[in-house]
């Protein structure tokens, strides 16, 4: 199908777009890499009045090190985020992350700040925004603020950002030393949407974890950071410890039901990836075989 | 109804100024208003990979990208990489080794195997996978389209050594 009709603005800075979000708000759509928001106008599921493009807008790309935190542009396109050095050097996770998004022609255009505000619950990159603690940067007529990633996501393609608002820039804390991370996903083809998936960042000294965040996708109307992590910082991991944090995972995740897959399938393959996640990431391959 | 938008842009290698309807998709923009009917149309959501063209060199879904957001850009499509001979060994292989039948996802076929063996001389069966895997064809399996992107990276590599 094709996209209803609608209006367009070229945005040609950030001033500009929030201006015009100001003006036109809850009938407006932003559009970037337009990777999320044209198929959706495509099939008609939403009809915006007007698009903004912000496509243009210089001062929303560019990813750098700025003292000790990641400053990633909102229109940093996933291809970006693969080939940037600080990406590799500062959030490897996020470069492993990429390559199980989508395929290349889609990657080219896909940018992180779509993404994120379009947060879709079975997409990698708003959990890995859990994983490393991001801050999200988003800015108004009236000013800017921040989020944290654990309060910006509320729900199936919502978030804490206001009709008005724009995402501008992601800022990562930078790892401290001895980090580490983990990511995998379920999904029935190479690109497809997860069934269920796990970015994970962690440290850990002399064998065992001192800090551990895993972001789960696919298993909840948002990503989740699983609270069963607790139960496995500063201790020695043993199968019983990990069996205990499993039914622990088990409990606090709720997944639904869809045509990809059952409820408790998902909650299964959670089990199954954090046993995958605990055993790479300590680089004890006996541990993955333990009782999911 | 909107008011058309001007634009600017070039298409295999041609100055093209239009006015177009923000909803035009680049590729309705290629086929309808400048008959480039090489690239094709197939699910409109993202999905199938019929209308992969190049924008600035690098592929993209061509019913993902408005005509609008083309403005100022370089496209090229399929007719251009044909013309030019860029892909005519490409070609060639998937001629010779049936990588095709009814031929609908082959444009954009050849577009994701070029672009990949741009990117990679010599990539893995694998990697050959995952690169088209965003393109989906009906009819032959893949096996033929995969072998022939290996064999033609293979003679790439044997003439340029």
């Amino acid at each position: 199908m094709k996209a209803a009709d609608f209006a367009y603005a070229r945005a040609t800075s950030v001033d500009d777009a929030v201006a015009l979000l100001a003006a036109h708000g809850g009938r407006a759509k932003l559009l970037s890499g337009g990777q999320s928001l044209l198929p959706a106008m495509n099939l008609r599921l939403i009809s915006p009045e007007l698009v903004i493009d912000i496509g243009g807008i210089a001062e929303l790309r560019g990813i750098a090190v700025k003292g000790d935190t990641v400053r990633i542009g909102a229109l940093a396109r996933h291809v970006d985020l693969q080939r940037s050095p600080e990406i590799a050097a500062h959030a490897p996770l996020l470069k492993e992350a990429v390559t199980h998004v989508a395929h290349p022609a889609i990657r080219n255009r896909g940018t992180i700040g779509g993404s994120l505000a379009h947060a879709d619950p079975a997409s990698e990159l708003p959990a890995c925004m859990l994983a490393l603690d991001a801050s999200l940067v988003v800015r108004s007529k009236t000013g800017e603020r921040r989020i944290a990633a654990g309060d910006f996501f509320q729900g199936i393609f919502q978030t804490a950002l206001s009709a008005e608002e724009l995402l501008v820039a992601i800022e990562l804390p930078m790892p401290p030393k001895n980090s580490a991370h983990f990511f995998h996903e379920f999904a029935r083809r190479n690109g497809d949407y997860a069934i269920a998936g796990l970015a994970a960042q962690a440290k850990i000294d002399g064998g065992t974890f001192t800090h551990l965040r895993l972001a789960y996708f696919a298993v909840g109307d948002r990503p989740v950071l699983a609270g069963a992590a607790k139960v496995l910082v500063g201790k020695v991991i043993t199968v019983a410890l990990l069996s205990e944090a499993s039914e622990a995972l088990g409990d606090e995740l709720d997944p639904e039901d869809d045509q990809q897959a059952s409820g408790g399938m998902r909650r299964h393959l959670a089990k199954v990836l954090l046993m995958r996640c605990v055993a790479t990431l300590l680089g004890r391959p006996e541990l993955a075989g333990g009782a999911a | 109804m909107t008011t058309p938008i001007p634009i600017s842009l070039e298409v295999n290698g041609e100055r093209i100024e239009a006015h177009v309807l923000p909803r035009l998709n680049l590729v309705d923009f290629l086929r309808e208003h400048l008959q480039l009917t090489g690239t094709h149309v197939g699910c409109e959501h993202g999905v199938c990979g019929a209308c992969t063209v190049r924008v600035n060199g690098e592929i993209i879904r061509g019913c993902l990208m408005l005509a609008v957001q083309a403005h100022g850009g370089s496209v090229q499509t399929i007719e251009g990489l044909s013309d030019s001979g860029e892909i005519a060994d490409l070609q060639g292989a998937f001629r010779e080794r049936n990588a095709l039948q009814c031929g609908y996802c082959t444009p954009g076929m050849l577009m994701a195997a070029q672009d990949l063996l741009s990117l990679q001389a010599v990539p893995s069966r694998a990697q050959i996978r995952e690169h088209l895997s965003g393109n989906y064809c009906r009819c032959t399996g893949y096996q033929a389209i995969i072998d022939a992107v290996e064999t033609t990276a293979r003679q790439r590599r044997s003439r340029s050594a």
